[in-house]
């Protein structure tokens, strides 16, 4: 039954202290076997899913998650979305992403608080500034929404910014309106409840430890609940994608970090817009509790500990301090760190491998959260049909042969 | 933050040291045979394990020397720390702590979702 939310139930359940809330999603034991098998329950992987059934059709398919859902990079990052990315293949895939993004909410009837509340690139320097009008000159021509705005409205939009007394003066910067925030747990339950009605069924706390592959063929997964077979696997575990692609033999050019994000104590709106500043390397938004979000760079390792060093949140601190100095006094409640998996040239995979049957949707490094809708349209439809949809064929395994590098570390924002 | 144990200057923070990524990467000897699959293994394709990880750092901030490392991405533990000119040390000196590819192990890891 096609659970619907609306201001009517959330009346009704508040009558009832909230205790009589449905199920949103059922836990069954995995069958012997599924047409598609998805390893990892993110948001790309439980929308992969739900795509899968919605468009392509396919009635049998598994999503299975080694921890909660939700529970990685998808519960671990700073909810930004935008789209003004430089390159055409970048453009088209992130932006097909936001257009998605304005509909979901209504598409799965899941608030997914998507607040188009812009984001703001901090030019510091003559260099930023010129490359920040060529990125806008490249969005525009992709019919993106980015546009220069000088110190005077940065001021206006963000009044507690300090644009003078600092090292690196604000001088400028790109402004993408349509860009904003969403709620990050939203998206996994909201894909997760829509698809489970599809019929797909969603296991947690079932760690794939192996795939199988037999003749560059695979076969299935050998998973912590026994072996289940599978006509197709799509990966889509982030930091550990390369190494279960090392269980089938496929090697993928990604190397995994930790990335990290803090949290402040909640306090009065202050900020309604994202800033990011690649330069000092400091981005700040304020979620709707009241807290500030704030994200720190990449550790300069590899590591699978999803912590990393107070070094890398230091340097982010010292940097917003310096921006906004009312939030010299503030104190940070938490922090965390999820791994990431970067490319070589910050843009993702989204890709068929050469054992048959094996895809991958990987590489997304420091910004996959926004891309996440896309991301899952894009690989179900090269799942289903075992070709790339037109949008992520430039997204291959075989640029990194061929050279055709999607280069977007300018874009990327988070120094890595 | 890992403190490193530089074999020229002693132990100091990593916030000291440049990763340089991973060792024993060999330039192919006869490049002129090689073609575009081979180059681009080569040029992009790095080892990425959880596990022991043979690794380059350099001291930046102090003697500006480079050695290599091998040490358990898994925990981020230093399993051993050896200068550039002697022998890259056999895998099965060291112990992983993971029960499969992709596990956790039961310490030094902080992802509480799986951790058992």
């Amino acid at each position: 039954m096609r659970k619907k939310y609306s201001i009517f139930s959330l009346i009704k359940n508040a009558f009832s202290n909230n205790e009589n809330w449905q199920k949103m999603w059922e836990s069954p034991e995995p069958k012997k076997g599924y047409d598609v098998i998805i390893v990892g329950g993110g948001g790309h992987g439980l929308g992969t899913a739900y795509y899968l059934a919605k468009e392509h059709g396919f009635k049998n398919i598994a999503v299975i998650e080694k921890g909660w859902l939700g529970g990685g990079n998808t519960g671990r990052n700073t909810t930004i979305i935008r789209s003004n990315y430089l390159w055409n293949e970048s453009a088209h895939l992130y932006d097909h992403s936001v257009k998605l993004w304005e509909n979901l909410s209504e598409e799965l009837n899941f608030n997914m608080m998507f607040s188009q509340r812009g984001v703001m690139n901090l030019a510091h320097n003559e260099h930023d500034i010129k490359e920040m009008k060529r990125r806008i000159s490249a969005n525009r021509l992709n019919g993106l929404d980015t546009q220069w705005i000088d110190t005077k409205q940065i001021k206006e939009l963000v009044p507690i910014m300090n644009t003078e007394n600092l090292r690196y003066p604000v001088l400028g910067a790109a402004f993408q309106p349509r860009g904003g925030v969403a709620r990050h747990d939203a998206v996994a339950w909201g894909y997760a409840l829509r698809s489970n009605e599809m019929g797909v069924d969603i296991i947690q706390n079932c760690e794939v430890k192996d795939i199988k592959t037999d003749n560059h063929k695979v076969e299935g997964v050998n998973t912590s609940k026994g072996f289940i077979k599978a006509n197709k696997v799509a990966v889509v575990a982030s930091g550990h994608t390369s190494v279960l692609a090392q269980t089938a033999g496929v090697r993928l050019p990604l190397q995994s970090r930790p990335l990290q994000a803090l949290v402040s104590e909640p306090i009065k709106p202050v900020i309604n817009t994202v800033v990011m500043s690649n330069a000092v390397h400091a981005y700040v938004s304020q979620s709707d509790k009241g807290e500030l979000v704030i994200g720190a760079g990449t550790d300069g390792y590899n590591s699978f500990t999803q912590r990393g060093g107070y070094d890398v949140i230091e340097e982010t601190v010292r940097a917003i301090v310096e921006l906004y100095p009312i939030f010299g006094k503030m104190k940070m409640l938490r922090q965390w760190g999820g791994i990431v998996d970067i490319c070589p040239d910050a843009s993702p995979i989204i890709s068929k491998c050469e054992v048959k049957g094996l895809y991958f949707n990987c590489g997304w490094g420091t910004g996959g959260f926004k891309a996440t809708p896309g991301s899952a349209n894009v690989f179900a439809h090269t799942v289903a049909n075992d070709e790339p949809h037109k949008i992520n064929a430039a997204f291959n395994l075989e640029r990194f042969s061929n050279g055709r590098l999607i280069d977007e570390h300018g874009a990327a924002a988070v120094a890595h | 933050m890992i403190l490193i144990n530089c074999p020229y200057c002693g132990e100091r923070e990593q916030s000291e040291f440049t990763n340089g990524g991973e060792a024993h990467v060999i330039r192919p000897k006869d490049p002129d045979i090689l073609n575009d699959k081979d180059w681009g293994q080569y040029v992009f394709y790095r080892s990425n394990p959880k596990g022991i990880f043979y690794e380059r750092w350099v001291h930046t901030h102090g003697c500006r020397k480079w050695f290599n490392v091998v040490r358990d991405t898994s925990t981020d533990t230093i399993l051993k720390i050896y200068k550039l000119t002697d022998n890259k040390p056999d895998i099965s000196e060291f112990q992983s702590t993971l029960k499969s590819p992709s596990g956790e192990p039961i310490v030094g890891s902080g992802n509480f979702a799986v951790k058992k």
